[in-house]
């Protein structure tokens, strides 16, 4: 304990909650000057409307999402079928559609005045009732299409890998294959679907835009309107920070049902699990359900996006979105790496240190994905905004240090995906039992070696899907962006941004379409990774 | 349940882990697999168990055919137990949840009654509450049995059962296992490579050599009058020697002229590996016969030596522990074998 | 423990040290650094062609207006910002209110720019005008039956009324709007009556609104009219078309996009420079016709096709006053219902 280079686990943890800490205070701070007689009004004629429709919103995307995730990652897992290894991948694609772009699609093309009812009033007739698409199930069934895929890939990792043992055991004691997928894959599978689950529900509290297309009133879009419309930041902060009370209030319920179970396979030896062979009917409708998920996810609003785009490209396209494109990537790529690297300390850390406090840094860590991103910037910027005054004041000078640099864009980021990329190395470290770490530093090597030689190779499938799901999201990402980022960082989201504001939706559609095509290459080098695990294995 | 394998055979490519196996094994007897590995014992049970379709033959449970060319029941409804050699407990579910967990059909309360049951039968009915992970691996693997005899299978498969536990606990384990198994009138096949544990607990035992069965037996005539020069070496220490057979249980040694009965009676003249067993082979300061000391293992009550003979063949012999002789000494031995188990000589 | 981060802590240092540097950069000839919430699309060309013609970078960044003004109050006195330009008079009067404006005298842009499209104080000034009024179907409604926005709330538009999402900052400013010709009460009714009369729940944008009109959804809805400028350049037979609100009573509900001058502009002179140039009248005409919009500089004829509209009375109340009225306008859109 006396090289400088030793630092307390305790210590690394609540460095690395740092950006989230500052975030949090900063919101504290502003709403503390939350304005008393907003606050009635709000309370009188706001927020139980609001809290209700968030509740139904997460309750319904949430319980979609997972049915959906978790049946296609059985099928693809654990079933035999036509297109079983097509769709086994192709299922994640719909990650790389941004929820907003989803929602704008659907609502363009299914609204009354959209291609489709359309089509169908002129064949059969003006008096033709379809279901509105502009409704709660609308909604709902959009952003459960947005946040199916990280379900589907939590849970289709959980099947993969310590399902097949398990499954023969209960096979062993009578349970035929659905009833060992209820009894066991399932359960055993908690701690990665509640991962999923949990992301697309901080997903759905924290989304502005796929609900603003639906006209849609949740607890975010009245922060939204606190702030924008009746001009109090204050009270906006207030609200934001009673949803993140509720957030980590839930999260550490989860944790503490879990009790003394655990999830990690015992020494699995298994080979894979003979996959269950669906003949005849069961066969095609496994594989027109696969189809069907994944046209509404996916086939079909590319379709339409690249229609759209292929109109306003002679408009719009240029060399620019080669420089958007790189600069996307760019981002992309700097604020995963960024967020794995303290993911890895984090779980680290938390994995060392003796007492409580690193696990309450963790938590706090990894609350951000819960917080509108606009919120988010907000704190970063105060933040920021405090850190460079402080500077000045020590050290003299002028100008911003930290504000308006690439340094309080990826501050931002952090704060908000660290837990993206928690889940997964999380999941990672669970799996290690701590006797390889024992027999590592018996062989005499410190902690960093046992870091670099065996937990790091130990971990790089998590490690993979953690910096590929950061990727995608920050290439959707707009709020944080838009608000931190230095002069000429336009991104590709940046400019879907400047086209939906002005209601140029398909003008949208070009920068839309740049984001599905750029984030199928991280997604397909998931898919990869996930298909070359699985044939190793 | 009487089990009968009848020319089993299952490829992986175009290598054949089993190869045209049967065997019979009759209701309430435990019998054993043994083999080094790779030689598919787990394969075998794993079709048993329904987890491997057969690519030829059939099994079959007390007459009822489980799996054959193009029919097969899946594992869940051939009513056979399982303990596999990582046990495969639930982790997620606490001991008695997880012995209950075959459990169905029957009310909550007998199914509780049944599953404490199981475990006091194992010792463990104080560890209830207990979540696998919180066990030792002793204990993991009596709930491992346990959990597979509750539902009353007719067949139990035990996977390598004691290979992740200490040498001691193991054998003292394999009695344990053998009499629950017995109190529950279990007809049961577990796969291993340790002999010691094929005979602690096992009535009959088949050996496996590369897919093939090499003998079915019980182990008395295993280790006594192994049928091939592959079961003779896996199952128990000994050597060989050369010898000419002079008539029925005569055959002449270097050692001198050794009677017993021959047990694959070949006719005089010819010329065998005769098997010496260590324990045919006893230590005698008397005897005018002498070998050089070539290596010696303790055993606490027993000393194990390696000798050479005049020939330069080796013969193992068991010692009482207070004749204690250096390397290179050369001591008197004589034999006395009562099976003489000869092959042709390679 | 002895976690050791030091290989961690040099790849963070690898990656962040460019993008340091790459932060903002102070590059020489001062440039003109603009916050605006008017989009990339409508801005960037004029913003270049100014740059080139003074020989200086303009430097902007987009956001919503709410975002860029709270980036403003955290960045303080040492704010890159020159100039702040909005698409709504509200964002306007707030950030003047926040002391992030401040007054310009300007004997060209007083000139240029009528009274009630600009602040009292001179701490920001409109520079192209959007009027929020009546769209309705040519093909089911005539301009006859049409008179208020009021009107909307009459039975016979019973299930023939689209409107936008009250939570945006067009239709709050519009209930200000009347907040201040009706008073509270009335205003409230009239929402109440408007709400009761809608055809299908309200929509996010103005362009959904107007095809929703055009499909047959509904009859009369409330735009701003250069969303139907867009589509009817589009779609010359577009059946829709715009009614002048409220001609006879205080006239048409008008907002502004504008721009103002930061407290704490480094290049104040080149700012006010640039808002005279945007006001001048060819640049005004460009301004204003990229987006279908009126110039704010009366002496300036808007496109044809937004010409073709016909003149109107716009409602002549400051539009400064909106800012202040649409938190009351807010809370009244809730207790009506207006989501």
């Amino acid at each position: 304990m006396t090289s400088s280079q030793r630092l307390s686990p305790t210590l690394a943890a609540i460095a690395v909650a740092l950006p989230m800490i500052a975030v949090v205070v900063a919101v504290v701070q502003g709403a503390a000057g939350a304005d008393p007689e907003l606050w009635a009004h709000l309370r009188e004629y706001v927020l139980a409307g609001v809290a209700w429709n968030t509740v139904i919103l997460v309750g319904g995307v949430v319980t979609i999402a997972m049915a959906l995730g978790t049946s296609l990652a059985w099928l693809t897992a654990a079933c035999e079928f036509p297109g079983r290894s097509f769709f086994s991948w192709a299922l994640l694609l719909p990650m790389a559609m941004p929820a907003y772009v989803l929602a704008f699609v659907a609502v363009a093309t299914l609204d009354y005045a959209g291609a489709v009812p359309v089509l169908l009033r002129g064949w059969f007739g003006p008096e033709l009732w379809l279901p509105p698409i502009r409704s709660t199930a609308g909604v709902i069934g959009v952003l459960a299409f947005a946040g199916y895929p990280y379900v589907y890939l939590m849970a289709r990792g959980a099947f993969m890998t310590h399902g097949a043992r398990a499954l023969e055991a209960a096979q062993s004691l009578g349970l035929g294959p659905w009833a060992g997928l209820f009894r066991v894959a399932i359960p055993l599978a908690r701690p990665w679907l509640a991962g999923g689950a949990a992301l697309v529900a901080m997903e759905t509290l924290a989304d502005f835009g796929a609900v603003s297309v639906f006209n849609y009133d949740t607890f975010t879009t009245a922060i939204y309107k606190a702030w924008f419309a009746l001009f109090s930041i204050e009270t906006a902060l207030g609200l934001a920070l009673i949803l993140l009370l509720f957030v980590g209030a839930a999260l550490a319920l989860e944790r503490a049902a879990r009790g003394r179970a655990r999830y990690a396979a015992s020494d699995s030896g298994a080979r894979a699990a003979l996959r269950i062979e669906l003949t005849g009917a069961r066969a095609w409708m496994a594989c027109g359900y696969a189809a069907l998920v994944f046209a509404l996810g996916f086939a079909l609003p590319a379709v339409a996006l690249a229609q759209w785009a292929w109109q306003v490209a002679p408009l719009d396209l240029d060399g620019r979105y080669v420089d958007y494109a790189l600069r996307t990537f760019g981002l992309a790529g700097m604020a995963a790496t960024l967020c794995l690297a303290l993911a890895i300390v984090l779980g680290y850390a938390t994995r060392r240190a003796a007492g409580p406090v690193a696990h309450a840094a963790a938590r706090v860590a990894t609350l951000g994905y819960a917080v509108p991103g606009a919120v988010l910037a907000v704190g970063v910027v105060t933040a920021l905004g405090a850190a460079d005054q402080a500077w000045r004041t020590i050290a003299g000078g002028e100008g911003l240090w930290l504000q308006g640099t690439v340094f309080a864009l990826l501050l931002g980021y952090v704060a908000r995906f660290l837990a993206v990329a928690h889940g997964p190395v999380q999941g990672g470290f669970e799996r290690i039992r701590p006797s390889l770490e024992e027999a590592a530093r018996g062989f005499g090597l410190g902690a960093r070696e046992v870091l670099a030689r065996l937990h790091l190779p130990l971990l790089s499938a998590g490690m993979g899907t953690a910096i590929l799901l950061v990727f995608v999201d920050v290439m959707k990402e707009m709020p944080i962006t838009l608000m931190t980022r230095p002069f000429g960082w336009d991104t590709l989201a940046v400019r879907v941004f400047e086209m939906t504001a002005e209601g140029e939706w398909e003008r949208a559609a070009l920068p839309s379409l740049a984001i599905v095509v750029a984030g199928l290459l991280p997604v397909a080098l998931l898919t990869w990774r996930m298909e070359r695990a699985a044939r190793t294995a | 349940m009487r089990l009968e394998l009848r020319e089993l055979t299952r490829k992986f490519g175009a290598t054949a882990a089993v190869e045209r196996l049967s065997i019979a094994l009759d209701a309430g007897r435990i019998g054993c697999l043994l083999g080094p590995s790779g030689s598919g014992k787990t394969t075998v049970l794993r079709c048993i168990a329904g987890f491997e379709r057969p690519d030829a033959g059939e099994v079959l449970a007390g007459g009822e055919r489980l799996a054959a060319p193009g029919f097969w029941v899946p594992p869940e409804r051939r009513r056979i137990g399982m303990v596999f050699q990582d046990y495969a407990l639930f982790p997620h579910l606490a001991v008695l949840a997880n012995v209950g967990f075959g459990l169905r059909d029957s009310a909550r309360a007998q199914r509780q009654r049944r599953a404490l049951e199981m475990l006091e039968l194992v010792g463990l009915a104080d560890q209830a509450d207990k979540f696998p992970h919180e066990l030792s691996g002793g204990q993991q693997q009596r709930v491992a049995l346990a959990r597979a005899l509750a539902p009353r299978p007719r067949l139990v498969l035990l996977d390598e059962p004691f290979s992740n536990l200490d040498a001691e606990v193991r054998m003292e384990l394999a009695q344990q296992v053998r009499t629950a198994l017995t109190a529950e009138g279990a007809t049961a096949l577990l796969v291993t490579h340790d002999q010691r544990e094929a005979f602690a607990i096992a009535d009959q035992i088949g050996v496996l050599r590369a897919g093939r069965l090499e003998q079915w037996d019980v182990p008395w005539k295993l280790y006594h009058s192994p049928v091939t020069r592959f079961v003779a070496d896996f199952v128990g220490e000994g050597s060989f020697i050369q010898g000419t057979v002079l008539g029925p249980g005569r055959v002449s040694t270097e050692l001198g002229v050794i009677e017993g009965q021959l047990t694959r009676g070949q006719p005089a003249g010819t010329h065998v590996d005769l098997l010496l067993r260590p324990d045919d082979v006893i230590h005698d300061d008397e005897s005018d016969l002498r070998a050089e000391v070539v290596e010696r293992v303790f055993r606490g009550a027993q000393f194990r030596y390696t000798l050479r003979l005049p020939s330069g063949a080796t013969a193992l012999s068991f010692a009482p522990s207070h004749h204690d002789h250096a390397l290179g000494e050369r001591i008197g031995i004589r034999l006395d074998a009562q099976h003489l188990v000869g092959f042709p000589r390679e | 423990m002895d976690l050791n981060l030091n290989r961690v802590g040099r790849l963070a240092t690898l990656l962040l040290i460019p993008l340091l540097l790459a932060g903002p950069a102070r590059a020489a000839g001062e440039p003109l650094v603009v916050y605006t919430a008017r989009k990339y699309q409508l801005v960037d060309e004029l913003f270049q062609e100014y740059g080139r013609n003074r020989g200086i970078e303009v430097k902007f960044v987009t956001d919503d207006g709410a975002p860029l003004i709270q980036r403003l109050i955290a960045e303080g006195a040492h704010s890159p910002a020159d100039l702040f330009i909005s698409v709504d008079a509200g964002d306007l009067w707030r950030a003047s209110e926040a002391g992030l404006l401040a007054p310009v005298e300007s004997p060209m842009l007083e000139a240029a720019i009528p009274a009630h499209l600009r602040d009292p104080e001179g701490r920001w000034f409109g520079l192209a005008v959007r009027a929020r009024t009546i769209a309705y179907s040519t093909e089911r409604v005539k301009p006859a039956e049409l008179s208020t926005y009021a009107a909307l709330g009459d039975a016979r538009w019973k299930g023939k009324l689209c409107l936008r999402s009250g939570k945006h900052a067009y239709n709050q400013s519009l209930v200000a709007m009347m907040i201040g010709d009706l008073g509270e009460a009335a205003t409230e009714r009239v929402v109440r009556s408007w709400i009761a009369n809608l055809a299908a729940p309200p929509f996010s944008s103005d362009t959904l609104l107007l095809k929703a009109i055009a499909a047959g959804q509904c009859d009369v809805g409330i735009v701003n009219s250069y969303y139907l400028g867009r589509l009817q350049a589009e779609t010359p037979a577009f059946p829709v078309q715009i009614f002048w609100a409220d001609q006879k009573a205080g006239g048409t509900h008008v907002n502004i996009s504008g721009g103002g001058v930061t407290t704490h502009a480094n290049n104040r002179a080149e700012a006010i420079r640039f808002l005279e140039w945007i006001a001048s009248p060819p640049i005004q005409q460009r301004f204003a016709a990229v987006n279908y919009e009126f110039p704010a500089n009366a002496g300036v004829a808007p496109l044809p096709v937004v010409a073709a509209w016909g003149k109107f009375e716009p409602n002549l109340v400051n539009v400064g006053t909106i800012g202040r009225t649409q938190p009351a306008a807010v809370r009244l859109l809730d207790r009506a219902g207006w989501r």
